[in-house]
């Protein structure tokens, strides 16, 4: 017996190799929208690769965090590159989940049967701002400690939870090296396992359901996507590797200084740049709204919108689809809108 | 005629001619030879830096060969102290005749830190019952080697251990 035909009695791979002599993506008006999943993915991947890189050297203590970072930056061979591609990377995949996000929104791929991997990505949004959030306090600087007291504060406001999910979150009723431990547990172990059952699943119903084909008028035609859209695919990944490469090597990212628990908060502290929307929209809010309190009002309407964006494909039901899409549309533009302009309002700002 | 004209032509060329021949480059092995390299290229840059990064950083030796390991009178006769001595750990002793002794405390069977038995009177290494007289020398059990033997001064008060070089 063949390898290939012992290989394919226990494993069945020629199943998978049908599977994909078959796929196919679309081609579109605005087909590179395709490609913004796969470079989120590939992302992904670098994030998993030099995560595990980083966790050779990084000490989770107070007393070690920055100097094992700086140790990382200065001493260990191509420290700097490991550490500055996880950095740009990690920005770099915020950015393009928020692009794969609007181009499958505006693509409306969100369509029944698709409903499911829409509420998939959503959820890997929110993993992927989480997995940003936390592994920004990880080298333990003056910026990222800040941040953080400024963040963990800003979920206390939540109604009703908010107290025990600051607790919770912080290890304690302070930022210390209580919160570097869990910070680093959560980054490290638990956000790991939950976005890869997540992507599973969002890949997994991907394959299943085929590429959305948008509703337009004319022929439709398809790619093959072995060879014609991985190789595509692949000269984007590496185009994206390249940038990276070269993000990291002109710009490398900073350690700043070590953080001081007893040094007063330096001007300008600011989250990292996907969470300037929210921390401006909430510092511009007054005093009170309603009967809740400004913060509290701004929280309960971010946390509003996640569950409007998680529920997206259930909201556009019933028999008007043209006007529905409409609506859709007018939302998307204006959520976007909304984002980019207090992101720069933010960074205009004091 | 014409292949006869070309046939010559080929010999003019000789060595040349044959050349060409054995090395005749499609367009197809030409890309597949550049899409080949360029992705040998592709896993060295990634590779190299990934290996380099893997190997750690030395961590300076303490260049100091010497070291106050205790002070007169903190031992009592017949009992030891174990201190680090350029990053490594070493074994002070105050033998039952009053002198002291000094030796590294890494056991030179698997690396154990050895203790000083009062009981015995003796060095022993609990891992695999290696034991050592007060001159470090084997006196049963697996060790291979005898335990090395720094010089103990003692001045001003301070017991100074230090490593020859």
């Amino acid at each position: 017996m063949s390898l290939g035909a012992w290989l394919e009695d226990r494993l069945r791979w020629r199943a998978a190799d049908q599977f994909l002599r078959h796929k196919t993506v679309p081609v579109v008006r605005h087909g590179y929208v395709y490609y913004f999943g796969g470079v989120t993915l590939f992302l992904f991947l670098i994030q998993v690769f030099t995560g595990l890189l980083l966790l050779m050297y990084y000490r989770p203590t107070a007393d070690a965090a920055y100097e094992s970072v700086q140790f990382i930056m200065a001493r260990v061979q191509f420290g700097w590159l490991i550490r500055s591609v996880h950095s740009w990377a990690a920005n770099l995949m915020v950015l393009w989940v928020f692009a794969h996000m609007f181009g499958a929104f505006f693509l409306r791929a969100y369509r029944r049967p698709r409903e499911l991997t829409w509420v998939s990505g959503a959820l890997l949004l929110f993993l992927t701002l989480a997995f940003g959030f936390t592994g920004y306090l990880l080298p333990w600087n003056t910026l990222a400690y800040f941040a953080t007291i400024v963040g963990t504060e800003i979920m206390g406001d939540v109604p009703l939870v908010g107290k025990p999910l600051l607790v919770l979150l912080r290890g304690g009723e302070d930022v210390t090296e209580a919160t570097l431990s869990r910070f680093f547990g959560i980054h490290v172990a638990i956000l790991p396992a939950l976005a890869t059952l997540v992507l599973g699943l969002h890949l997994f119903l991907v394959q299943l359901h085929g590429m959305s084909r948008p509703q337009e008028r004319g022929p439709s035609r398809a790619l093959p996507f072995v060879p014609g859209f991985v190789l595509r695919e692949s000269m984007v990944w590496l185009l994206v590797l390249a940038v990276l490469a070269a993000l990291a090597v002109l710009l490398p990212w900073p350690v700043g200084q070590k953080a001081d628990p007893l040094a007063p908060a330096p001007a300008g502290i600011k989250p990292e740049w996907y969470f300037v929307f929210m921390f401006q929209t909430l510092k511009i809010l007054p005093a009170r709204v309603l009967w809740l309190e400004g913060e509290q009002a701004g929280i309960v309407a971010f946390m509003l919108a996640a569950l409007v964006l998680l529920v997206v494909p259930f909201l556009e039901r019933g028999e008007q689809h043209a006007r529905a899409a409409r609506i859709a549309r007018v939302l998307g533009v204006l959520a976007a809108l909304f984002i980019a302009g207090m992101t720069v309002y933010g960074y205009l700002t004091p | 005629m014409a292949p006869k004209t070309r046939r010559r032509h080929a010999s003019f060329l000789g060595v040349l001619g044959m050349a060409r021949l054995q090395f005749r480059v499609t367009r197809r092995s030409l890309a597949d030879y550049l899409l080949g390299a360029g992705l040998a290229a592709l896993a060295g840059t990634v590779l190299y830096p990934l290996v380099r990064y893997l190997i750690p950083p030395e961590v300076k030796e303490v260049a100091a060969g010497s070291i106050v390991a205790a002070k007169v009178g903190e031992l009592k006769p017949n009992s030891a102290k174990i201190f680090l001595l350029g990053g490594k750990p070493a074994i002070l002793i105050h033998t039952p005749q009053g002198t002291y002794k000094a030796f590294s405390a890494v056991c030179t069977h698997l690396a154990c830190i050895v203790q000083y038995r009062p009981d015995l009177g003796h060095i022993w290494s609990a891992c695999h019952d290696g034991h050592f007289d007060l001159n470090g020398q084997v006196l049963s059990g697996p060790p291979p080697r005898p335990l090395p033997q720094y010089s103990v001064t003692v001045k001003a008060g301070d017991i100074v251990v230090t490593r020859p070089a």
